[in-house]
């Protein structure tokens, strides 16, 4: 016991500890290889050898993206909370309450504006660890709100999708994020301004059926799973094993759903180029 | 025959016992009296349950196998119905109808899922579960609703997108969004019905539209009580569970602003008096399409756009 464990109260003692990584070393869920956690910071989450993308958290999305790791913060607007009143095991409330203490998040969708490589863009980021990147009253609201600051700004936006699809726990006013997502999409489309979509591992249900599939450029990010049904339910339908690499990213591209499959070293120069492209910007001498 | 739906037990046994005294009646025993009143009873018995159904039972009514599909919608409503085949892509997909017509005098384009009613035609429409083509011919035909000014008819009844090997391999999703984003483009009045179950994405595909009616013991769900509870619970037999939790009826949805009216059903259910429920619906879509005729396309498009915008925000 240190001084500092004597005088701190035992809340700020417990946050206290958590600066320190509770595992220090990861495992490649590929091909099981250990990775020490700040060699794999250092990778953007990608194991070094195995090449895997393993899932990233916002903040670390948002800094990898913009220039020196800055960005402004843009607030979402609240949504009522809870609409049907909700609960299953435990209540939905507490559901929400958890997933904000372990994430930090708000909900499953954040925004930040800055800069990549000098040029201006309006990002969003959805997290698959807010409970799984579900799509909600929240996150369409986010989705909304960064296509509508990309609007006013006249910036490119650009979205990093993951989700596991709807939140269950909205019911319908879940499936109404659909059509109100695409209503922005809309508006941004028709003001000539780009909408770059990153899928991420995994993608799926009602996002993939809205937004995620509505960009003018889809890349995707390796190994990624995309798709409309998850692999669980198209098993249970056609009663046959799924084909190797079936929704994968490079399967996506393959059929002509995605433009390019991108790792994530080189996420960031070809966003800044296709952004660049788009909106006449020349490339910095 | 009617079939009876496990909960409509009660009604049955009546109805059978109307049936058995008027075969006597025939006979020439006299139980008029007797007769008139059991009817009467029965009836009674029929419409209370009808009033109170829950979720699950509507979810039963919903998927009914009598209950009015979109083909006779179409055949009863769409005077010179022309039926329009193929996404000109790939292929036809037979889950989802659709074509032109006259509706109560102006030419419409009529969009929907077909279940269908016997084997052949229930695996010819594969049971109302559309894959990409489907989608995609339903946006190429609100295209061209849009190019020759017609209103747009969708009537939603499905129990979701299919979900296959080659429906994922040619973009079920693309194709859903896509869809959606064809019909909130419009600036031709769109109208959606749903006339049995609107199952999620495959629903809101063709439903997203200036006004969304749902037939009174329909439902509309953010995924199908038994996926709802494979997911929440891991135990799709609880879907019962699911049904009452998830607020999918057209009365719970109508309360959120998720839909715009509620169109009544006969006593019994649409099943009971199939006429009766289209007539009603034709109705409902008729006067839904007198509110929009004074909107010029750029309002339409735009009523359409800022009613899901709003929708939500205020509960």
């Amino acid at each position: 016991m240190n001084w500092i464990s004597n005088v701190v109260p035992p809340k700020i003692r417990s946050f206290l500890r958590r600066e320190t990584p509770e595992n220090l070393w990861v495992k490649c869920p590929e091909s099981g290889q250990l990775v020490f956690h700040k060699d794999l910071e250092a990778n953007l989450f990608v194991v070094p050898g195995s090449g895997f993308h393993m899932r990233m958290a916002t903040k670390d999305r948002l800094a990898a993206t913009f220039d020196n790791g800055v960005w402004e913060d843009i607030a979402v607007p609240e949504v009522p909370l809870d609409p049907l009143k909700f609960r299953d095991e435990k209540r939905y409330t507490d559901k929400l309450k958890d997933a904000r203490t372990k994430t930090g998040l708000q909900d499953a969708v954040k925004i930040g504006y800055g800069t990549i490589e000098s040029v201006s863009v309006t990002v969003a980021v959805q997290d698959f660890d807010f409970i799984g990147g579900s799509l909600g009253m929240a996150a369409g609201e986010g989705i909304i709100t960064g296509l509508t600051t990309a609007l006013q700004r006249k910036t490119p936006f650009i979205l990093y999708a993951a989700s596991g699809g709807a939140r269950m726990q909205e019911g319908m006013f879940s499936l109404m994020q659909m059509p109100r997502t695409t209503v922005a999409v809309q508006r941004l489309r028709e003001a000539g301004l780009p909408y770059i979509v990153v899928l991420t591992n995994p993608t799926t249900g009602g996002v993939t059926a809205s937004y995620a599939m509505l960009g003018d450029i889809h890349i995707a990010e390796p190994g990624a799973l995309i798709g409309f049904a998850g692999p669980r339910v198209i098993e249970q339908t056609v009663r046959e094993k799924l084909p190797e690499g079936f929704q994968r990213a490079e399967y996506l591209k393959n059929h002509g759903m995605v433009d390019m499959v991108v790792p994530r070293g080189e996420m960031k120069a070809t966003l800044a180029r296709i952004c660049r492209l788009l909106m006449h910007i020349p490339a910095a001498a | 025959m009617r079939a009876y739906l496990d909960f409509e037990k009660p009604v049955a046994d009546l109805e059978a016992k109307v049936e058995e005294l008027r075969a006597m009646a025939g006979n020439g025993v006299a139980i008029g009296e007797e007769l008139t009143r059991l009817q009467v009873k029965s009836a009674k018995a029929l419409a209370d349950l009808y009033a109170n159904l829950s979720p699950w039972q509507k979810t039963q009514v919903a998927r009914h196998p009598q209950r009015p599909h979109l083909s006779d919608y179409v055949r009863e409503l769409i005077e010179d119905f022309t039926p329009l085949a193929g996404d000109r892509k790939f292929s036809n997909d037979d889950a989802i109808i659709g074509g032109i017509g006259t509706f109560r005098g102006r030419s419409v384009m009529v969009i929907g899922q077909e279940k269908g009613s016997d084997t052949p035609t229930r695996l010819k429409h594969n049971f109302g579960m559309a894959r990409p083509e489907g989608y995609r011919k339903a946006v190429r035909l609100m295209e061209m609703a849009e190019r020759f000014k017609l209103p747009v008819i969708s009537l939603v009844d499905t129990a979701g997108a299919f979900p296959g090997i080659d429906a994922e391999e040619r973009g079920q999703a693309e194709a859903i969004a896509r869809s959606t984003d064809a019909a909130l483009a419009l600036h031709v009045p769109n109208i959606a019905v749903v006339i049995g179950e609107g199952g999620s994405g495959g629903a809101v595909a063709i439903a997203s539209c200036n006004r969304v009616l749902m037939l009174e013991h329909s439902i509309y769900t953010v995924a199908s009580p038994e996926a709802s509870a494979s997911i929440l619970w891991r135990d799709s037999s609880r879907a019962q569970d699911a049904a009452t939790n998830m607020k999918i009826t057209a009365q719970d949805l109508l309360k959120f602003g998720i839909i715009d009216a509620i169109i009544t059903e006969p006593p019994g259910g649409a099943h009971s008096d199939p006429s009766a429920a289209i007539q009603a619906t034709a109705k409902a879509i008729e006067s839904a399409l007198k509110d929009l005729s004074t909107l010029s396309g750029e309002a339409v498009r735009n009523a359409r756009a800022e009613k899901f915008l709003n929708m939500g925000r205020k509960i």
